[in-house]
This record gives structure tokens, C-alpha cells and sequence, in this order.
């Protein structure tokens, strides 16, 4: 039982590695498998992100497929990829930002959907089973081109100053408060904006995982070495896990969807007009 | 609660270490990232802008084409309608002319039969009249004969005077014609 109730402390590492008869408790370094090329380079690639690029490539040969000779009327493949496309295009594009500018982030917000939920999918493909999102790299780097993206346009929009004050002065805000409020809003759009982005994505994308090994590892322990009743929770361990794969997919797509809806968001607030 | 830390990976980090991202992850990401929007932005999103543009254009096309041929159907329709009622109309004339044109036939023959029949009742009186004066005059000459023979006979004198043979007539027929015009009045 002592075992068990070592799962749940989360950042304990597990006390052996592997062997027969000792519960293995997920640990920080399940996102951290063992390097498989390159090692100790900045090409270095693991399971991970080798799985990125094959999930990337599989993506974008579906889609090149898919609309490789548009019909007029939509059908199989080129339907579904119209679907897709579509979702974004209506549902995040063009309902924050508006038919010119929503069709102009169109290829971003596009390409951010699908990288992020392909990456994120990875949580439950068999073989794979940890999503590329679940490491701080990824969640980084797509938060700072978002960060990028809307101070560059912002700045080009409204010009230097005048981006600083639609970023940071709200209208009728009582004068004793401005100093704070300006201070409030520029902290918002430099470190909290692009931080709770790439936070939510990797702690959802984090803790869905460890759920999942925690699950079918348990399972896996209690059905296998478990003695009297135990076999029995194993088995519920077992149904939890693949109810929870089910939910980690909703999160993918969740997850997705919230980040490119932001990010639509952000960079509206940073080129818009009207206050 | 054991509290032992054997990590399996050597580089994996702690704590904190945890929001460091690595460079290889920046590198790989960046590198997927920059395919898949090239993908997309170059290759894909073109083809799917153009094949909703020529679909917006074939339905729009289609609608347009659609309210033409209502409006060509509605517009024929109408001139049907209207030739439908010009027919009706010319018929509804036709009908009347020719009841108009039968009533005057019939008034036009119903007078000629009256004025036939007159003519022939004038030419029938005409004959009667004709016949009666010829018979009329026939009588008197016979009558007069007659009489004169027969007086004569009668009174054994010869009634060669002429003026007095016609006045004896004379006042004979005026007394038949005064006798018949008494039975008529009777």
C-alpha cells in the first residue's frame, strides 16, 4: 500500500527502475526520455520530438493530399480537410479578428491549431503515449511567435508610442488608479499574456499524462502482483485509464483550440482600434 | 514516504529546471513549426481559398442564374395570361358580332319576307283590282247588250239611239251598285 500511495506524491521518483514486483511511479522524467540521435547537441532527438517531426510531416502530407486538386465539390479527404480549415477560419479567425485581419493570421492561426493539436494527440497515439507539448519547449516557443507576432504588428499598426498606450491606458480609469492600472496592463501584455499561454498548455498536456501512467501503471502493478482484492482495483485502474485516454483527447483539442483563440484575441487587442 | 531520488534519466530536471526549455526542443519544434506553416500558408491555404471562392462564385452564379429564368418564366407566363385574356376577349366579340350579325340576318329576312308578302298581297290586290275592272267592264258591255236586246224585244222598239242606249245602261248599273253597296253596309 505504501507503494500506492507514493503514486500520488507526484514529484517522488520511484524507488527502483523496471524491475519485476516494484511499482514504478511516474516521475518528472518520463518527459525526459533518453536521447536517441545526436546526443548532447542542439539536434539532439528523442522519442519525443521525433514523434513531432512524424506527426508534423503526417499532418502536412494529409493536408497536401487532401487539397492537392480542389474540386468544386468538396468530397472525402478534401471535405474533411475544408472542415478543418473551416473551423478555424470561422470559429477563431474570423469571429475575434474580423473578415480582412482574420483572413490575414489565417495561415498562423491555421498552423497553430494543428501544430498544437498534433502535438498534443501524441498523448495517446500507442507507441508514443506523451505529448509534445508536455515539455516546456514547445508551449515556449509557440508563446513567444504569439508574443512576437502581436507586439511586431501592434507596433507597426499603431506606431511606437501609440501601441504603448492602446497596450496600457484604459479609458475611465480614475486618475489616482492610472499609474497602476498602466503598470497592471503592460505586465499583462509582456509577461502574463504569453506565460499563462504556454503555462495552461503544458500543465494540462503535463498532468494528463502523468493521470494516464499512473492509471495503467497501477493497473498493470495491481493486476499482476497484487494479492487478495487488489486484482479488482486494477481492473477499475484499467477502466479509469482508458476513460481518461478518451478525456485526454477532448483536452488536445481543447487545449488547441484555447491557445489559437488566445492568441486571435491577443493580437486583436494589439491592432485594434476601438477601445 | 520515502524520500529517495534515483532519476532514470541523467538530464532530466528539477525543480524549476522544468520551465527551462531545452535547445533541442526549441530547435525540433521550430523546425516543424516552420514546415507545417509553409505547408499550409504556401501549398494548402491558396487551394482552399481559390475552391471556396469558385464554389461562392458557382452558387452565386447558380442563384443568379436561377432568378433569370424566374423572372423569364414569371415575365412569359404573364404574357401568356395576357394573350389568354386577349383570346378570351377577341372570342367573347366574335360571339357577340355573330349574334349581332344573325339578329340582323334574321331582321333583314323577316322584313324581306313581310316585304315579299306585301308585294305579293299588293300584286295579288293589283290582279283582283285588274280582274275586276276587266269583268267589270265586260259585264257592262254584255249587261248593256242584253238589256238593250232584251227591251228592245220587249218593247218592240229598236233602241238604235246610241245616247239613249247608254243612259238606259247607265242607270241600270247605277242601281246595281247602289243595291250591292247596301248589302255591303247590311
Amino acid at each position: 500500500m505504501e507503494h500506492t500511495l507514493n503514486a500520488l506524491a507526484l514529484t517522488q521518483t520511484p524507488l527502483a527502475a523496471g524491475g519485476d514486483g516494484e511499482f514504478h511511479t511516474p516521475s518528472i522524467s518520463e518527459f525526459f526520455p533518453d536521447a536517441v540521435l545526436f546526443e548532447g547537441t542542439v539536434f539532439e532527438l528523442n522519442r519525443i520530438r521525433i514523434a513531432l517531426v512524424l506527426v508534423t510531416l503526417v499532418i502536412a502530407a494529409l493536408f497536401a493530399i487532401a487539397m492537392r486538386n480542389p474540386q468544386r465539390v468538396p468530397r472525402g479527404g478534401q471535405n474533411v480537410a475544408e472542415t478543418a480549415i473551416d473551423f478555424v477560419r470561422n470559429s477563431i479567425a474570423l469571429e475575434t479578428l474580423g473578415r480582412v485581419k482574420g483572413t490575414r493570421y489565417l495561415p498562423y492561426l491555421v498552423t497553430l491549431f494543428f501544430f498544437v493539436l498534433g502535438a498534443n494527440i501524441l498523448a495517446i497515439v500507442p507507441g508514443v503515449n506523451i505529448a509534445a507539448s508536455s515539455t516546456i519547449g514547445l508551449p515556449f516557443l509557440l508563446a513567444m511567435i504569439t508574443w512576437a507576432i502581436y507586439h511586431v504588428d501592434g507596433v507597426r499598426e499603431h506606431g511606437l508610442f501609440g501601441y504603448i498606450k492602446v497596450q496600457t491606458v484604459v479609458p475611465g480609469v480614475p486618475k489616482a488608479l492610472a499609474p497602476v492600472v498602466i503598470l497592471l496592463e503592460a505586465l499583462q501584455a509582456l509577461i502574463i499574456r504569453p506565460f499563462s499561454l504556454m503555462l495552461r498548455l503544458l500543465a494540462n498536456m503535463m498532468a494528463g499524462h502523468i493521470l494516464l501512467v499512473l492509471f495503467f501503471s497501477g493497473a498493470s502493478y495491481l493486476l499482476l502482483h497484487g494479492g487478495g482484492l487488489l486484482p479488482v482495483a486494477g481492473a477499475g485502474s484499467a477502466v479509469m485509464g482508458l476513460a481518461f485516454t478518451g478525456f485526454e483527447l477532448f483536452v488536445a483539442a481543447l487545449q488547441a483550440y484555447i491557445f489559437t483563440l488566445l492568441t486571435a484575441m491577443y493580437i486583436n487587442m494589439a491592432i485594434s482600434h476601438e477601445h | 514516504m520515502t524520500t529517495t531520488t534515483t532519476p532514470l534519466a541523467a538530464e532530466a530536471p528539477e525543480g524549476i529546471g522544468i520551465l527551462l526549455p531545452a535547445p533541442a526542443d526549441l530547435f525540433w519544434g521550430a523546425v516543424c513549426f516552420v514546415i507545417l506553416f509553409g505547408v499550409l500558408w504556401k501549398l494548402v491555404l491558396p487551394k482552399a481559398q481559390k475552391a471556396l471562392a469558385d464554389r461562392t462564385d458557382a452558387i452565386e452564379g447558380g442563384i443568379e442564374r436561377a432568378e433569370a429564368m424566374q423572372a423569364e418564366a414569371q415575365s412569359v407566363l404573364a404574357e401568356y395570361k395576357e394573350q389568354l385574356a386577349e383570346a378570351r376577349h377577341e372570342a367573347a366579340r366574335l360571339r357577340q358580332e355573330a349574334q349581332e350579325q344573325g339578329a340582323a340576318l334574321i331582321a333583314e329576312m323577316r322584313a324581306e319576307g313581310q316585304r315579299q308578302r306585301e308585294e305579293i298581297i299588293a300584286a295579288g290586290h293589283a290582279q283582283i283590282e285588274a280582274d275586276r275592272k276587266q269583268a267589270s267592264l265586260t259585264l257592262r258591255q254584255d249587261v248593256g247588250r242584253l238589256a238593250t236586246d232584251l227591251a228592245g224585244r220587249l218593247v218592240g222598239e229598236s233602241l238604235e239611239d246610241h245616247a239613249r242606249q247608254s243612259r238606259v245602261i247607265d242607270r241600270f248599273l247605277d242601281a246595281l251598285e247602289d243595291r250591292a253597296e247596301e248589302g255591303a253596309a247590311r
